[in-house]
Formats: structure tokens, C-alpha cells, sequence
């Protein structure tokens, strides 16, 4: 118990000194996993899309293939984007091991078939009601997607923020392809691993406190921004 | 503009799990003119419509307009029975097809503003129209169906629920727009409304067409009894 409030007053210190150690960490964490849900949103949502939209022979396959990506273990991605990356690996030439864009294309891997699937579920539904107007216009695949994807963007949202949230917790992969190198890839999740193996529980609760923090304070404001955006609900 | 009429159904048959929904049917559809398609529930109105315009597949014969089936859909538009609303404003429902065809913004608004005048939904350009009423949806629907002035217009009940003014209003579109040379053809369980507007009229009973006439005679010298009392009110299975 005593941990806790002193993981809570930890916190408190270091936010309220603005250490510059915490705000570099934290800005990091932020900047990895705000990049990496920009790149999968712009490939798991059209995907998601087309997969409700299109119909072809495998097309149970390729979800039930999306659905079992979902729980791909971080470490094996983290593992195999190491090994891909690795200065004897096919990518090795681009020295991006230990870099934050190591880290931003494991989390990358990890959330796209998430969006993905939520997408594809919420867009099922859609589909379903708009189907015979969207054929009887003879509209194009595409402009079928972009349809969907106007017109659904608040269900887009739950998956967004589904898939932020994956990602900025995340630790198994990128403390593998990131290293956890002090003031270069050291980000909130891993540093929560580094001082709770040293044994410094307070700063490692403080640290806790201020990711839990960061992801209410950017899934609040993205539904902040949503709300102005649409005043009418659909 | 290329013609698109005539449409000819040959033998066309709809089968569904076993079940026959529709026909075999033989049935042509000329140029000009207003088709009312009455008949009791299930009778397979609906189907037919979906079979004309091309949305509905055949299980067994063919449905010919004299242009290439995704060119003929182009030039035609349809009004479902349970309309669908687009999740957007009223305005944007309206430009909704013109947007698809690529037309500039400032104009497809301005005709979009201009048809909600026509159907009385000028003040509510804004609203979102899954918010309309069911008679507004209704007549949404028909206004987003001519914005693109088709040549063919099917329609599935399009005054269902719609109150005797509306529903005048409604056919005096439906007749101007006749004028202008498009050819309608519609489905109704309203014999006044069917009366009102028909040049010639077709009666399905279990997927068959029953009986078929042009106008006057089809409703005042039935051929068949069940056309006579169906038109009378009496129950037609
Ligand atoms: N996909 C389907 N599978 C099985 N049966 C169907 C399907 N679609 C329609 N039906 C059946 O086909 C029959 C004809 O349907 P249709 O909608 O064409 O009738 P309708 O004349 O339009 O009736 P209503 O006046 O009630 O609108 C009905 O019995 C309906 O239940
Ligand atoms: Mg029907």
C-alpha cells in the first residue's frame, strides 16, 4: 500500500518539476505510438472496408486470418522485426535497429489487424444497411469504401483508440527492436521495466501513473474533437 | 442520349432456397409512358422491380435493356420500399449521386437545394436525415432518385406513408417528371393512386403475371375475375 502513494507522489514530483527525463520519455512514447496508429488507421481501415464491401472466395479465410493476427504475441513480433532488421537481416542496410522507427514498425504490426477487425465489424453492419442504394447508384469498390468510411468514422474512432491503446502500453516488442537505450529509443512501458527491475517501485509506479494519464488524456480529447466535429449523432 | 428502352424480360425466374419468388416471366417495357404493378403481399412486386433494374440475380432466363447492363444502370434510378438514408445531412443525401458522377460542389448543391424546395424540405438542408420522418424519408428518397434525371424510375410503394397531400403532391412530381419523357414504373397497393396515374398496368399473383392491359381497360374491363376482384378490395391469394 505504501508503494502506491509513494508511486503516487513520485508522480506528482516529476510532473510538477517538469523533469525533463519524464517529459523526453513521455514525448517519445507519445510520438512511437501516435505514428504508428496514423500508418495502420491508413492501412487497417481501408482494408477493414473493403474487406465488408467485397466479396471473394477466401474471404472467411482472410478474417478468420485477421482475427488470429489480432493476438500475435508482441514478443515474436518484436523478435521478428529484430531479426528482419538486424544489421545481417534483408533491411539490415537501413540501420534501423534501436531507433524509434524500429519501434513504430513493431507497433505498427501489432495494432493493424486490430483496427482492422474492429473495422471490418463495424462496417458489416453499415454495409448491410446502405447495400442496395450503394449498387442501385452503380457505384465503384472504391467509391463504396469511401462511402463507408465517411459515414462510419465515428465506429472508426472506437477502433482507433482501441489500437492506441494496444500500442502505447506495449513493451515485449519494443523493448526488443528499441534496445530501451537511455535519451534514444527509452519510452514509458520500458522504462517501467527498467526501474522495477532495479527496484525503484516509486518512480516505477510514477511512471505508471503518467502513461495511464497520457492515454485518458488523448482518448478524451480525440472524443472531444469528434463531438465538435459531428454536433447531431447519427 | 442513347436510348436504353425497350427492356425485355425472357423467361426470367427468381429462385431462392428452393422456393420460386418470380415468374418464368415474359414481359416487355416500352418507351414512354407510366407502369403501375399491383397484386396482393408477396406477390413478388418488389422482386420484379429488383429483376428490371438489375439488382436482383436471375436464376434462369435473361433481362435485356438494348444497352450493356452497368451503362443501362447509369440511366436509372430506383426508390426502395423502406427507403435508405444516407448518416448525413438532408443537403448531402440530396448531392449524393451527383457527388458520385464527379459534378462540381457549388452546382450539385444548387440542385440539391433546389429538388428539397420541390419537396418541401428547404428549411431542413441540415438536419440529419436518418431524423426525417418516414414520409420525409420517402420523399427524400424520390427527389435523390430524379437529381440525376434518369431515363427509367422504378418505385416501390413511394407513398406508403404519406398523407393525402403529400401524396398528391408526390403525383404531380410523378407526372411532370412523365412528361419530360422518362418512363416509370411503380408498384402500388393504392387503387386510386394506381387509377390516377397508370397508362397501362400489370397484375402479379404468385410471381405470374396474372393480367396485363393499357390503362382504362386494365381497371375498368379486367380480363380475369381475380384482377376484377382485387381491384374491387376483395381478398386475391
Ligand atoms: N431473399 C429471399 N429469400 C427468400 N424469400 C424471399 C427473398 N426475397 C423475397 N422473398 C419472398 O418472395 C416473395 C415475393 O416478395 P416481394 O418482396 O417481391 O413481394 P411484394 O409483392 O413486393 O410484396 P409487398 O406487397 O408486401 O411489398 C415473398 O413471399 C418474400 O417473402
Ligand atoms: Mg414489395
Amino acid at each position: 500500500m505504501n508503494d502506491i502513494f509513494e508511486g503516487l507522489a513520485a508522480a506528482l514530483g516529476l510532473i510538477v518539476a517538469l523533469d525533463p527525463d519524464l517529459i523526453e520519455i513521455s514525448a517519445r512514447s507519445l510520438q512511437v505510438s501516435l505514428t504508428a496508429l496514423v500508418i495502420a488507421c491508413a492501412l487497417a481501415i481501408p482494408l477493414g472496408t473493403w474487406l465488408a464491401v467485397q466479396r471473394f472466395r477466401h474471404r472467411r479465410t482472410v478474417i478468420a486470418v485477421l482475427n488470429a493476427l489480432m493476438g500475435l504475441p508482441p514478443v515474436v513480433v518484436g523478435l521478428i522485426v529484430y531479426i528482419l532488421l538486424s544489421r545481417s537481416g534483408p533491411f539490415g542496410v537501413l540501420g534501423l535497429l534501436f531507433t524509434p522507427t524500429a519501434m513504430a514498425i513493431a507497433q505498427v504490426i501489432i495494432i493493424t489487424p486490430l483496427i482492422a477487425s474492429i473495422t471490418h465489424q463495424a462496417m458489416r453492419d453499415l454495409w448491410a444497411d446502405y447495400h442496395d442504394l450503394l449498387i442501385s447508384l452503380n457505384t465503384t469498390k472504391w467509391q463504396r469504401v469511401r462511402t463507408l468510411i465517411v459515414d462510419g468514422r465515428r465506429n472508426l474512432l472506437t477502433a482507433a483508440l482501441a489500437g492506441f491503446g494496444r500500442a502505447i502500453g506495449e513493451v515485449g516488442a519494443i523493448m526488443i527492436v528499441g534496445g530501451n537505450i537511455d535519451h534514444a529509443t527509452r519510452v514509458l512501458t520500458t522504462a517501467i521495466a527498467l526501474e522495477t527491475g532495479k527496484g525503484d517501485f516509486a518512480l516505477a509506479l510514477g511512471l505508471g501513473f503518467v502513461l495511464i494519464a497520457l492515454a485518458l488524456l488523448v482518448n478524451i480529447a480525440i472524443h472531444a474533437l469528434s463531438r465538435t466535429e459531428s454536433e447531431g449523432r447519427w | 442520349m442513347v436510348g436504353l428502352l425497350p427492356l425485355t424480360l425472357t423467361a426470367a425466374t427468381v429462385r431462392r432456397r428452393g422456393k420460386r419468388l418470380l415468374g418464368p416471366l415474359d414481359l416487355t417495357l416500352d418507351q414512354g409512358g407510366l407502369t403501375v404493378i399491383i397484386g396482393p403481399n408477396g406477390s413478388g412486386k418488389t422482386t420484379l422491380l429488383r429483376v428490371m433494374h438489375g439488382i436482383e440475380r436471375l436464376s434462369s432466363g435473361t433481362a435485356q435493356w438494348s444497352l450493356p447492363p452497368a451503362e443501362a444502370r447509369q440511366q436509372q434510378a430506383y426508390v426502395f420500399q423502406s427507403p435508405t438514408m444516407l448518416r448525413r445531412s438532408v443537403l448531402q443525401n440530396l448531392r449524393y449521386p451527383l457527388d458520385l458522377l464527379g459534378h462540381p460542389r457549388a452546382e450539385a448543391s444548387a440542385r440539391a437545394a433546389d429538388w428539397a424546395d420541390r419537396i418541401g424540405l428547404g428549411q431542413a438542408l441540415d438536419r440529419p436525415a436518418t431524423r426525417l420522418s418516414g414520409g420525409e424519408r420517402q420523399k427524400l428518397a424520390l427527389a435523390r432518385a430524379l437529381i440525376r434525371e434518369p431515363q427509367v424510375l422504378f418505385l416501390d410503394e413511394p407513398c406508403a406513408n404519406l398523407d393525402g397531400r403529400a401524396t398528391r403532391d408526390i403525383e404531380t412530381l410523378l407526372l411532370a417528371v412523365r412528361a419530360t419523357g422518362t418512363r416509370i414504373v411503380m408498384a402500388t397497393h393504392d387503387m386510386g393512386q394506381a387509377r390516377r396515374l397508370a397508362d397501362d398496368g400489370v397484375f402479379l399473383r404468385g410471381g405470374m403475371v396474372h393480367d396485363s392491359n393499357r390503362a382504362p381497360s386494365f381497371f375498368d374491363a379486367p380480363k380475369t375475375p381475380e384482377l376484377a376482384s382485387f381491384l374491387k378490395g376483395d381478398i386475391v391469394e
